[in-house]
């Protein structure tokens, strides 16, 4: 059994309004912010190997039209 | 002629697609989403809703229905299929429509009546002149279309973007006329072939006087008359 941790982010190009709306609010905070994206972070718990991993993202869990994902083992067993 | 509506647990407008199609004098039918059958049926509308509780992305979850396989199956026949806001974000998780939507620009839920122009399109489900204007209502938080720059020179070659935000006089602002931040202003798109359209205004709720409209009739009939084999007639 092994853990996952996937991030899955908008791609480069794409407009993230949530990440812009963070962005405006934590200038008006006086940080001086350039740039925020906002994505989702998936914890798996799985038997499958790393290769049907990236499977469930590319079908499922991320959508390749707009969105990247980075997956990171973070524990085998 | 018969429609058959899929019901994917969340739907919420599945019963004004089903009296928007009858006051057309058509059959209408709920398909499980459950169902893998959609024989009989001339043409399919997934309708508006929240399917799945938008879980994890609009679209992303109902697509992967047991039905979804036969509406795949049925739109490449050629047959008519059409997707109405949260089935607009079906059919494009699905990849039969390309693109996808993301959330509003100014991350609010838009509610209200909209204008859309008729662009000169291929798409099977309206049949109004280019540049008519159409008033139907938009209901919805992930309406904010999107495609690759590649994606949209070769829609626009082909023909498929089908509807687009204006004004009541059919003018475009050039800060943008889409209530959601819309690439181009488009609300509607349809396959190459014209048989599978996605839009984010609902049609359905513009079908009777005492709602504010019959605009979206036209939607419904355009397809009713292609499947009849009537000519195309125009709508004003």
């Amino acid at each position: 059994m092994a853990r996952y941790e996937i991030f899955v982010t908008y791609r480069e190009g794409i407009f993230d309004p949530p990440g812009a709306t963070a962005k405006g609010a934590l200038k008006n905070l006086g940080y001086p912010v350039e740039e925020v994206r906002i994505g989702k972070y998936i914890q798996l718990q799985t038997e499958a190997g790393p290769d049907a991993v990236r499977e469930m993202c590319e079908k499922l869990l991320a959508n390749p039209v707009i969105e990247d994902f980075r997956i990171e083992t973070a524990e085998e067993a | 002629m018969r429609f058959g509506v899929v019901v994917f647990p969340g739907s919420n407008c599945e019963q004004d697609v089903v009296h928007a199609v009858r006051l057309l004098g058509c059959d209408a039918e709920y398909v499980w989403h459950q169902d893998t059958d959609l024989s009989g049926f001339d043409a399919v509308v997934l309708p508006g809703g929240f399917s799945y509780g938008d879980y994890l992305r609009c679209g992303a979850v109902a697509r992967f229905s047991p039905i979804m396989n036969e509406v795949v199956r049925f739109a490449d026949r050629g047959n008519p299929v059409i997707g109405i806001c949260n089935g607009f974000q079906i059919l494009t998780e699905a990849h039969l429509l390309p693109g996808a939507l993301l959330r509003n620009v100014g991350l609010k839920f838009v509610c209200k009546p909209t204008h859309l122009i008729a662009e000169e399109s291929v798409c099977h489900w309206l049949d109004v002149n280019p540049g008519t204007v159409l008033r139907i209502p938009v209901n919805h938080n992930e309406g904010n279309y999107i495609c690759d720059p590649q994606t949209l020179e070769r829609m626009k070659a082909k023909g498929q973007i089908v509807l687009r935000y204006c004004d009541a006089d059919g003018s475009r602002r050039p800060e943008g006329s889409a209530p959601n931040g819309a690439l181009e202003d488009i609300a509607g798109i349809c396959n190459e072939a014209g048989n599978v359209f996605g839009l984010m205004p609902h049609p359905e709720r513009a079908v009777d006087p005492v709602s504010g409209g019959i605009d979206g009739a036209a939607i419904f009939s355009a397809i009713v008359r292609r499947v009849a084999g009537i000519p195309e007639s125009v709508v004003q």
